[in-house]
C-alpha cells in the first residue's frame, strides 16, 4: 500500500495529468490479473504479458511477430566449436528504470546478467528463496542440468558453460524467464530489508517503466523515454483488468480500451463486421492432439492408431468445437513455427477405409476410453464436445467410446501413468518456438511418464530429435525436424486434431501492432492515431 | 447491554476455531494436487516434486499443518499464496474494501425500495399495486445475474451510453489508494468529477448486486407485514382514529421489522462472501472472484485464509443484527 502511495505521489501524478490522459495513452483490456512482476517466479502468459514484455530485456530477443532469435542485450554471441560454451556480447549504455525507492548508479552490465541467472540455479544464492522463489521455466527448461557455469569475462563479456550441447539454449535465453534484472536495485532492495521489491516495484531495462498496480484492476507504465532501442510512441500504457470476454467486447466498442485478448470464438463474425473494430489473426503457436497409449495393445499397433486416426472427422471438431477459430493439424507442429513439414499428407476422413483397416489388423469389438480436459485451452476449448464427436466418429466404425474425465490437477497426474487406460485429449503451447520444445517434450523417450502422453519411446524418431538438438547448423536442423515429423505421421502415436487461430480485436486508432506467435502480447512499436 | 455483546463474542470463539478446521479440511477433501496443477501440461521431475512437496511443507503429518496453521493464525499470519507468493493478509485487504463498498450500496438500494415496496403491497394486498410489486419482486429474485448485468450494459453502457461498461473509476484519474473505498478516495483526491465518475461506475453492479436482496426484502416485509396488520392492536390504533400512515409506517412496521432485518443481516452476509459473477462481469476488484481463482488453482493458503477471513466478517455483520434486535425491540434485549 505504502509503496503505491510513495508512487502514486511521485513519478506519476508528472505523467498522468487528473483530468486529461496524453493523447498516446493506449488501454489494453487484459484478461487477468498478474501473479507479480519478476517473470522468472510464474508460468502464465498473463503475468509475462505484465511483465516481462513491457519492463524487461533479455540477452537476445525473438523478433516481434516470428520465432526468431534476435540480438537483444546481448549485441552479439557465439559458439565454442564443441558448443559447450556461449559467449555473450553486451549493449552499452542500456540504463535501468529508476523508481521512489531507487535511482540506478550505473549502466547495465555483466553484473546484472550473473545475478539474474545465479539466483535462479544457485541454492544459496541470497535472492533464490526470495517470494517463495520455485523457478519453474527455469526448472522446466532443464537449466539446473544444462548449465555449469556463468562467467564474467569482462564488464561487458559474459560466458555460459553448458554440460552437454543444446542448439535451443539461444532460443532459451530469449524466453521470459531469462529476463535480466538489475543487481544494483536487488543489492539495495536487500539492504533495506524488502527483497520482494523485485517481485512488486520492477525495474528493468525495457520499452516501458512500471508505475503502480492495483490488484485486480489496473496496471500503469508510463514510457522509458531513454529505451535503447528508441523511446515508444506509446506515452502511458494502461491495463483494465476485464476477466468477462464480452465485457471486453462492450469496452471496446465504448472506446473504454483500444485493445482486448481473448475474444468468445462466437463473437468474431460479428467483430469482423463492426467497422469500429479491427480484428487481427493469425495461426497460435499451439497443438491439440489426442495420445493413444502406445504400450498398451491394441494401440502398441501403428495399424490400429492410423486407422482410429482416418474415422475422425476433423473439420467438424473445427466448425463445432473450434467454431472456425482453429485449423486442422496434421503435424505435431504448428505452421507458424520453422521446419513445419508442408510436404506431409494427413490422413484422410475415411471412415470405410478405417473400419477396413481395423479389420484388417484383426481387432473387432475395440472399446476404448477418451479422457476429456476439465479446462479450456486455446488449443481445446471445449474437450468435452470434442470427446461426444469423437465417440459418434468411432461408432460409425464400430469402435465404443466411454468419455471420462477428471479434476485438472488429477487429470494431468493419472494420464502421465504408463498403464493408463485410453486417449487422452491434451495439447501444448509453445515456449521458445524451437520444435525440440515439442517434439522432445512430447514426444521423446525422457518424457514417457511425464509429458509424452502416448508413452510413446521410438527410437528412429528418438535419434533424429536427439541428433537436431545438438546441431547448431540451422539448415541441418530443420532437415532432421522434418524428417522426425514424416516418421511422426507414420507411426501416428496422436491424433493431431487442430491448432488455434488466435483474434486480437482493435480499435482503428491503433497503428503498428503485431500479433506475436509466441501468443505474448507487446505494445513496443504500437501507436495511436488521432 | 454490554453484557449481551460480550456474551455473544464468547461464542465466536468456537465458531472461530470450528472455521478454520473447516476451511483448512475442505480445501484438502478436493481432489487435485496443487503442485501438480502449478505445473500444467508441462509436468515436472520426481525429485522436483518432492522438493516442493518438502518447501510446501506437505510432507507433514497433517494434524502438525494444521497446528502450525492455527499458530500463524495466533500471531496474525495467515500465510502467503502459492500463486503470487504475497501475504493472505495483504491480498484480503487490497480487495476486500470493493467488495465491501459494492455491498453496501447494493443492500442501500435493496432495502431502500424493498421496504417501501412491501409495505406498499401488503397495505394493498390483493389489489393490482400488490399484485405487480410482488411479479417483479419474483422476477427479480430469478433473474440470472450473468443475463441481467449484460443486458444492462448493452442497454445503458454500449446503447445509451449512460454509463460505463466497468471498473471502478475512469482511467484518466489516478490518485492515492487512501482507504479502498473509492467514493471516499474520490473526494479525498480533489480532483475534480473524480467523484461523479465513481458514482456513475457504481450504478450498474449496485442494481445487479442488489436484484435479488431486494426482491427478498419486499417479499420479506409484505409477509411480516400481513401478519402485523391484523393484530388487535393494529385494530385498537384504528379504532383510536390513527391516520393510516402512522398505523402502517410506525405501529405496523416497527413490529414486522424483526424477520427483515434478519433476512437483511443474512443477505449481506452473502453479500460480503463475494459476489462472484458482478465482480467479474464488472471487472469490480473484490474478494469474490480473487477465492474462486483460489480454489480451482488449489491455492490453500489463500482459500484458508480467505474463509476465515469472510467468516470473520459474517459473524460481526451477525452481532450487529443481533444488537438491532434489542433496539427495535426491547424484549429481546431483556432476555
Amino acid at each position: 500500500m505504502s509503496l503505491k502511495r510513495n508512487i502514486a505521489s511521485g513519478l506519476l501524478l508528472s505523467a498522468l495529468s487528473a483530468t486529461t490522459l496524453a493523447a498516446q495513452t493506449l488501454v489494453y483490456c487484459s484478461e487477468g490479473s498478474p501473479e507479480g512482476f519478476d517473470p522468472a517466479l510464474y508460468t502464465s502468459g498473463t503475468t509475462f504479458d505484465a511483465s516481462s514484455h513491457p519492463i524487461y530485456n533479455r540477452l537476445t530477443e525473438f523478433d516481434t511477430g516470428t520465432t526468431n532469435v534476435i540480438p537483444g542485450l546481448a549485441e552479439s554471441w557465439e559458439a565454442s566449436a564443441d558448443g559447450l560454451e556461449y559467449t555473450f556480447k553486451l549493449r552499452q549504455g542500456v540504463a535501468f528504470h529508476a523508481n521512489e525507492m531507487f535511482t540506478p548508479t550505473r549502466d547495465f552490465n555483466a553484473d546484472d546478467v550473473i545475478f539474474s541467472f545465479e539466483r535462479q540455479r544457485l541454492a544459496d544464492h541470497p535472492y533464490n528463496g526470495v517470494s517463495g522463489g520455485t523457478w519453474e521455466y527455469f526448472e522446466g527448461m532443464s537449466m539446473p542440468d544444462l548449465v555449469a557455469s556463468v562467467e564474467k569475462i569482462d564488464d561487458y563479456t559474459v560466458k555460459f558453460v553448458l554440460t552437454r550441447r543444446e542448439a535451443p539454449f539461444i532460443a532459451n535465453m530469449a524466453m521470459d524467464f531469462a529476463s535480466i534484472l538489475s543487481a544494483e536495485y536487488a543489492d539495495a532492495m536487500m539492504a533495506a530489508g524488502t527483497p520482494e521489491m523485485l517481485n512488486q516495484a520492477p525495474i528493468g531495462t525495457g520499452p516501458f517503466s512500471f508505475v503502480a498496480y492495483q490488484k485486480d484492476a489496473v496496471i500503469r507504465y508510463t514510457t522509458n523515454p531513454d529505451y535503447w532501442n528508441g523511446a515508444s510512441e506509446l506515452e502511458n500504457l494502461i491495463f483494465a483488468i476485464t476477466p468477462d470476454a464480452s465485457v471486453r467486447y462492450q469496452k471496446l466498442q465504448a472506446g473504454e480500451c483500444h485493445v482486448m485478448p481473448y475474444p468468445n470464438p462466437a463473437d468474431v463474425e460479428a467483430m469482423k463486421a463492426d467497422d469500429g473494430v479491427n480484428v487481427l489473426e493469425q495461426e497460435g503457436l499451439n497443438v491439440g492432439y489426442l495420445a493413444y497409449n502406445t504400450q498398451m495393445a491394441p494401440f502398441d499397433n501403428p495399424d490400429v492408431r492410423k486407422a482410429l486416426n482416418m474415422a475422425i472427422d476433423k473439420q467438424a471438431i473445427i466448425d463445432v468445437v473450434f467454431q472456425g477459430s482453429g485449423q486442422i493439424a496434421k503435424n505435431p507442429i504448428p505452421p507458424t513455427m520453422w521446419s513445419y513439414n508442408d510436404a506431409v499428407v494427413d490422413d484422410p476422413y475415411d471412415p470405410e477405409a478405417a473400419k477396413a483397416a481395423l479389420e484388417a489388423a484383426g481387432v473387432t469389438d475395440l472399446t476404448l476410453k477418451i479422457w476429456a480436459m476439465p479446462v479450456q485451452r486455446p488449443y481445446n476449448p471445449n474437450a468435452r464436445r470434442m470427446a461426444e464427436l469423437m465417440q459418434e466418429d468411432f461408432a460409425k466404425i464400430g469402435v465404443t467410446v466411454e468419455i471420462v474425465s477428471y479434476e485438472w490437477g488429477e487429470y494431468l497426474s493419472r494420464s502421465s501413468d504408463i498403464d493408463r487406460d485410453g486417449a487422452v485429449l491434451l495439447g501444448w503451447t509453445g515456449d521458445n518456438g524451437d520444435p525440440d520444445n515439442f517434439l522432445a517434450v512430447l514426444l521423446g523417450c525422457d518424457g514417457v511418464t511425464n509429458s509424452n502422453r502416448a508413452q510413446w519411446c521410438h527410437q528412429p524418431f528418438e535419434d533424429l530429435i536427439q541428433a537436431a538438438k545438438i546441431e547448431t547448423d540451422q539448415a541441418e536442423r530443420t532437415r532432421l525436424y522434418e524428417e522426425a515429423q514424416v516418421v511422426f505421421k507414420d507411426q501416428a502415436p496422436w491424433a493431431t486434431i487442430a491448432h488455434s487461430v488466435v483474434y486480437m480485436p482493435m480499435r482503428p486508432e491503433v497503428e503498428g501492432y503485431i500479433v506475436h506467435p509466441l501468443g505474448g502480447h507487446i505494445f513496443y512499436g504500437v501507436s495511436l492515431t488521432e | 447491554m454490554l453484557r449481551y455483546i460480550l456474551a455473544r463474542l464468547v461464542t465466536f470463539v468456537p465458531t472461530f476455531i470450528g472455521v478454520t478446521l473447516i476451511s483448512f479440511a475442505f480445501i484438502r477433501v478436493l481432489p487435485g494436487d496443487p503442485i501438480i496443477v502449478m505445473a500444467g501440461e508441462r509436468g515436472m521431475t520426481e525429485e522436483r516434486y518432492q522438493s516442493l512437496v518438502e518447501e510446501l511443507g506437505f510432507d507433514r503429518p497433517v494434524l502438525e499443518q494444521y497446528w502450525h496453521y492455527l499458530g500463524g493464525i495466533v500471531q496474525g499470519d495467515l500465510g502467503q499464496s502459492f500463486v503470487t507468493k504475497r501475504p493472505v493478509w495483504d491480498e484480503f485487504f487490497a480487495l476486500f474494501p470493493a467488495t465491501l463498498e459494492l455491498s453496501i450500496c447494493a443492500m442501500i438500494l435493496a432495502i431502500a425500495l424493498g421496504l417501501p415496496a412491501g409495505v406498499i403491497a401488503a397495505v394493498n394486498r390483493g389489489k393490482f399495486f400488490d399484485r405487480a410489486l410482488m411479479s417483479t419482486a419474483l422476477v427479480g429474485y430469478s433473474m440470472p445475474i450473468f443475463w441481467w448485468a449484460l443486458l444492462l450494459i448493452i442497454v445503458f453502457s454500449g446503447n445509451l451510453a449512460w454509463t460505463p461498461v466497468s471498473g471502478r473509476i475512469d482511467l484518466l484519474y489516478y490518485f492515492d489508494n487512501t482507504t479502498g473505498f473509492m467514493l471516499i478516495d474520490s473526494i479525498l483526491s480533489g480532483q475534480k468529477g473524480a467523484f461523479g465518475s465513481a458514482v456513475r461506475h457504481l450504478i450498474l453492479p449496485t442494481i445487479v448486486l442488489g436484484t435479488i436482496p431486494l426482491a427478498v426484502i419486499a417479499r420479506q416485509t409484505r409477509s411480516a407485514m400481513l401478519e402485523v396488520l391484523s393484530e388487535d392492536y393494529i385494530r385498537t390504533a384504528r379504532a383510536k382514529g390513527l391516520s393510516p400512515a402512522r398505523i402502517n409506517g410506525v405501529h405496523a412496521l416497527r413490529n414486522a421489522l424483526i424477520p427483515v432485518i434478519t433476512v437483511i443481516g443474512l443477505s449481506i452476509g452473502t453479500l460480503l462472501a463475494g459476489a462472484i459473477l458482478t465482480e467479474t462481469i464488472f471487472s469490480w476488484p473484490g474478494i469474490g472472484k480473487w477465492m474462486v481463482d483460489s480454489i480451482s488453482r488449489r491455492d490453500y493458503p489463500v482459500v484458508q485464509g480467505g474463509l476465515l477471513l469472510i467468516a470473520v466478517m459474517v459473524m460481526i455483520v451477525n452481532l450487529i443484527v443481533d444488537v438491532l434486535y434489542g433496539f427495535i425491540n426491547p424484549k429481546i434485549r431483556k432476555r
